[in-house]
């Protein structure tokens, strides 16, 4: 049986990693390389490194970090932020990353997700959406780290990504984001129920019926979560014992 | 022993050459393992690792593009019989069709085709993720529980008739995980990022 993800994110910032609430007041939580070694030894099933500077002249320290990650750990490892070209792509999968998260571009230029999937394979790219709520209780994309609103509607970009050819999305909700208060549910219960592809659930974990939540009520394939990992609030093999206790496939 | 690994611009080289590596010095076996492209290194190679990430098309000119790497393997698997291990698309390359953009031939090495997977609300596609894996006895398997857990990603799934499968999934159906014909293995699973069954199954691919 396919088992429930649960996969650790290390939001890095010029080479170190950094976790912040609703994506500001960033705290220095340490070396991602050697973060990312202790998550392999704990039992992630994945892992994922979101560059969120991205500014052009510390692209050569994400590649770096990328590599070194990749000789230490043999589990599937997602990268994403600033990708906006083709190379970009080549680079971070010669790099060693198994899959390509991509934001702001696949927002502003829609040909660039189908041209990236055709290129390396629907399994390799992953959309990443920052999600805010409205006060019609719909959800917006936001984009640009979560500073600019696009007035695009969520579900309905979801399956126009789908149907470019994205293999995975990974949704973060920006209102539940660092406030470890649970996954917005509602949120991952639409986007699960209209798509045929995997959905990571992320933003807001802060217990471990968090992640059961995220997973059945939500419909998530995989649950992501960076603060309750990073500071020793929560240990992986916790997590996955506690799911396997409420018969959720996972890998022990 | 020398062992090559494909280098045909697709596919997570480094991922797969790391994981080789690290199997080689924690198990001890003394094996040299090269990235190459070059069809005399390949000749002088002892065992053959396919890799493959991106689609079977994609793949297929990738290789047709360098010229006399397909000659070479040709040569040293099919008539020389020497060991080989395609892994992903490096597995679904060897059927006699392909299915993803376009219809095209494969290898034909081993029968069968590589179809696209159908989704449905509980089976999301692409199958993504770990896995529980049954085998039949074979050396390639050697000290590695049964239902055991290896990384899936794949839209496509090979098709092909029973003998040919070693191992097998499921998701919504029974899927291949692992084909094996006389010389030939090949793993839809990544053993390069499956952990330490995955470092098992590259140990017992050096020594087999």
């Amino acid at each position: 049986m396919l088992k429930k993800r649960i996969i650790p994110c290390l939001d890095v910032n010029n080479g170190r990693v950094v976790k912040g609430v609703n994506f500001i007041d960033l705290i220095d939580a340490g070396d991602p390389v050697e973060q990312a070694k202790i998550y392999d030894a704990e039992g992630a099933d994945e892992l994922c490194f979101l560059d969120i500077t991205a500014s052009s002249d510390n692209r050569q320290t994400l590649l770096d970090t990328v590599q070194k990650t990749a000789e230490n750990c043999f589990i599937p490892l997602t990268v994403g932020g600033g990708v906006r070209e083709i190379i970009d792509i080549k680079n971070l999968l010669h790099a060693g990353a198994d899959k390509v998260s991509i934001n702001t571009t696949a927002v502003t230029n829609r040909s660039f997700v189908q041209q990236a999937a055709e290129k390396y394979g629907t399994s390799t790219i992953v959309i990443a959406i920052d999600a805010k709520r409205d006060a019609q209780n719909n959800w917006e994309v936001f984009t640009h780290g979560g500073r600019n609103s696009t007035g695009m509607n969520v579900i309905d970009y979801c399956q126009e990504v789908e149907s470019l050819g994205a293999g995975e999305i990974l949704l973060t909700s920006m209102d539940k984001d660092g406030t470890k208060s649970g996954f917005d549910l509602e949120l991952l219960k639409k986007v699960t129920s209209k798509l045929n592809i995997p959905v990571i659930a992320s933003g807001g974990v802060g217990t471990l019926e968090h992640f059961a939540e995220g997973i059945l009520e939500g419909g998530a394939n995989s649950v992501l979560a960076a603060s309750v990992f990073h500071f020793g609030q929560l240990k992986i093999k916790d997590v996955k014992r506690y799911l396997a206790d409420k018969n959720i496939p996972v890998r022990i | 022993m020398k062992i090559a690994i494909i280098n045909y611009g697709y596919g997570n080289l480094h991922s797969v050459n790391k994981a080789f590596e690290k199997a080689n010095k924690d198990f001890n076996l003394n094996a040299k393992i090269e990235v190459t492209n070059n069809p005399d290194h390949i000749n002088k190679a002892d065992k053959i690792v396919l890799p493959g990430v991106g689609s079977f098309f994609d793949c297929l000119n990738a290789i047709n593009s360098i010229d006399g790497v397909f000659e070479t393997l040709q040569e040293q698997v099919i008539n020389k019989q020497k060991c080989f291990m395609g892994i992903c698309v490096g597995m679904q390359l060897l059927a006699d069709i392909g299915y993803e953009n376009g219809e095209n031939n494969g290898f034909g090495w081993v029968s069968g085709s590589v179809e696209k997977m159908k989704a449905s609300p509980n089976y999301k596609i692409p199958h993504m993720g770990w896995n529980t894996i049954n085998f039949k006895n074979s050396h390639l398997f050697k000290d590695i529980n049964e239902n055991s857990d290896f990384y899936f990603v794949h839209s496509y799934e090979f098709k092909t008739v029973e003998e040919n499968i070693l191992a097998s999934t499921n998701y919504a159906s029974k899927i291949t995980a692992a084909i094996k014909k006389n010389n030939i293995f090949g793993t839809q699973f990544h053993p390069e990022k499956s952990h330490k069954n995955g470092q098992q199954l590259i140990k017992n691919f050096i020594d087999w």
